[in-house]
């Protein structure tokens, strides 16, 4: 089965400045729908499943990253996002895990803030920085 | 001779301290990340990028340049020792140089990608040098209709030369474009398509989106099945080449490179077309076609001679027209872009330092790759024998910082996400990610000059039509769409890209 994608998108806008994008959103949808179309004609090669576990965990963990970043600083969310990450992994093990995410984050805080000097705090505000 | 006092201004630029130094890291750097399995350039030079904005434009471009090229030699280097391509042009290296390996013949295979690579990047920088200035001159001549059916022409011929579905790669690159316009308009300041965040309101990064769709993209997708991979070869001995091999891989050399050449500068071809047909047009010339596929050294050095070759004359439209060819092109505008030049033929004459620095560099940087690599390949097979499951939570560090870094927000951080599970669900269904990123770039340029065409013919469309550059542009376009919607070819096409 082919998945048809429909990539109707908004649009909005005034006047002038919708000249551009509502040609290519009409040319879009006329894409997705005869993609849509054709789904019903054509035998399509079939989709592999999603590995949907490491997906998950991995979108997760970069957000997790992104929603710490603030107020946790960068060693804690770093920890953390790796941590996560590397449990999606079939091959999961604490003992390397642990050391790893510490070592990196280690090795990220030296290159990151103390080489390259990015203004990142290594703890946020919540520990009182 | 101007060539000469041009080549001269370059390598006073390129021999400079600072320059070589950054030159010689952005190889190393590049190769290192290249190496790593599962990367290829894109991703590489995505994670690498932040690294450069705090240097001055010629030597973040001398550095983005070299991790390029060096990314691209580490992927044959994976290819040939795992056979497991980090990137798509190096697929063909897989298939004999890792039969090489097999054979106890992985030194060789090595010695001669080097070779092969050289060879084609001191002829491809020749030729950069040779026609980048007259293509220049031409460009300059361009109005803002010549502009926009010259992107009309390279995005079809994206499309075109994208593997897989064509009608996917067309939804793509329009998606892309549409992409590309998030955030302010330019002329009248109306934010469109910003759902109103206000964090939206000067666009979706580029680097943004490279890393979401190349990086997070690619790791969910080698999670998904997650081979043990064998290193063949512990120890790579043996790298130099009997008189009799030389001899043979010198024709594949030779025809690659021209291969290679010509096929760069074509808009969406790049090094991943240059090495396909390389390998097939070798395949068909070759003494010993019966031994392809079996460790053929010929296999080895013909599409990488092409792919190097590819990856250097790509830079000629990138320089001289400000139009990027592939997505690592696109990524080159990016940081020129945020280095405050404005990629086109002007960059030629008001930053002759730049322009000619980069091009000598890029020979130098060359040099660079055969010294540092032959030698050194013990440690690049360390690198590539670190396992994935080790290796993918430390491209997700990079990945996270980096874009954080580049605005110091978390809202980049999400986008990334975002994208990275558009990334991963676009590979599901077989529509290319190159495209989009290609039309991401140019949509807002493209805009811009449709708008500026049409202000200057008063709103009359017939402007695109009656300049005779633009028009035979726009034809090309149009005759090269139909000629690949017609059913007989479009099976043909797709064999083209089922071979191997």
């Amino acid at each position: 089965m082919y998945i048809a994608q429909d990539y109707s998108m908004g649009q909005a806008a005034k006047m002038g400045p919708a000249y551009f994008p509502t040609i290519l959103g009409g040319i879009l949808v006329a894409i997705g729908g005869i993609a849509i179309l054709r789904s019903f004609f054509v035998q399509g090669e079939p989709i592999g499943g999603f590995a949907i576990k490491p997906t998950i965990i991995i979108i997760a963990a970069v957000v997790l990253f992104g929603v710490l970043m603030r107020g946790a600083g960068l060693v804690p969310s770093l920890i953390l996002m790796m941590l996560l990450s590397a449990w999606s992994s079939v091959y999961f093990r604490w003992v390397t895990a642990i050391p790893l995410a510490l070592g990196l984050t280690l090795f990220s805080w030296l290159v990151f803030v103390k080489f390259l000097g990015l203004p990142i705090p290594p703890f946020g505000t919540w520990f009182g920085n | 001779m101007e060539i000469f006092t041009n080549l001269g201004i370059g390598l006073e630029t390129a021999l400079s301290l600072n320059n070589l130094l950054y030159c010689f890291i952005g190889v190393l750097l590049g190769t290192a990340v290249g190496v790593l399995p599962g990367l290829g350039p894109v991703a590489t030079i995505a994670m690498l990028l932040p690294a450069t904005f705090t240097l001055p434009p010629t030597s973040a471009l001398i550095m983005l340049a070299g991790i390029y090229y060096g990314a691209q030699y580490g992927g044959s280097t994976t290819a040939i020792l795992v056979n497991l391509p980090g990137e798509s042009s190096s697929v063909v290296t897989a298939i004999d140089g890792y039969k090489m390996a097999q054979q106890g013949r992985a030194g060789k295979a090595l010695a001669t990608a080097a070779i092969g690579s050289f060879f084609a990047g001191t002829v491809a920088t020749v030729l950069l040098a040779l026609f980048a200035p007259p293509l220049a001159e031409v460009a300059l001549k361009f109005g803002p209709a010549e502009y926009f059916s010259l992107m009309v022409l390279g995005l079809v011929a994206s499309v075109v030369l994208a593997s897989g579905s064509l009608l996917n790669a067309i939804g793509m690159v329009i998606l892309g474009l549409l992409l590309g316009l998030v955030g302010t308009d330019v002329n009248s300041g109306v934010p469109r398509y910003t759902f109103d965040l206000p964090q939206l309101a000067d666009g979706l990064n580029f680097v943004v989106v490279a890393m979401g769709m190349f990086g997070l993209g690619e790791i969910i997708r080698n999670l998904e099945d997650e081979r043990t991979r064998t290193v063949m070869a512990k120890k790579v001995e043996g790298l130099m080449l009997t008189a009799k091999e030389f001899k043979s891989v010198l024709g594949p050399i030779l025809r690659g490179t021209a291969l290679g050449s010509v096929l760069g500068i074509l808009p969406g071809g790049g090094a991943m077309l240059s090495s396909f047909s390389a390998y097939s047009l070798e395949k068909k010339m070759s003494p010993n076609s019966a031994q392809f596929g079996h460790g053929a050294i010929e296999g080895v050095a013909a599409p990488e001679s092409a792919n190097n070759a590819g990856a250097q004359t790509s830079f000629i439209p990138m320089l001289t027209l400000g139009i990027p060819s592939n997505p690592v092109m696109a990524l080159m505008i990016g940081a020129m872009i945020i280095q405050g030049i404005q990629p086109g033929p002007a960059v030629m004459t008001e930053q002759p330092g730049l322009f000619w620095g980069l091009i000598v560099s890029m020979w130098i940087g060359n040099l660079f790759l055969i010294v540092l690599n032959l030698p050194m390949i013990g440690l690049w097979v360390r690198m590539i024998m670190v396992p994935y499951h080790l290796l993918f939570p430390c491209i997700l560090v990079f990945c996270a910082i980096g874009v954080f870094s580049l605005n110091n927000s978390e809202f980049d951080v999400y986008i990334m996400a975002l994208f990275g599970l558009f990334g991963y669900i676009c590979a599901k269904i077989g529509a290319e990610a190159a495209p989009m990123l290609l039309g991401f770039i140019i949509g807002p340029m493209m805009e811009e000059y449709l708008r500026r065409a049409l202000l200057l013919s008063r709103s009359d469309p017939m402007v695109f039509l009656q300049r005779p550059i633009s028009a035979s542009m726009l034809i090309l376009s149009a005759l090269a769409i139909i000629v690949v919607s017609m059913p007989a070819l479009s099976k043909k096409r797709e064999e083209a890209f089922k071979e191997e």
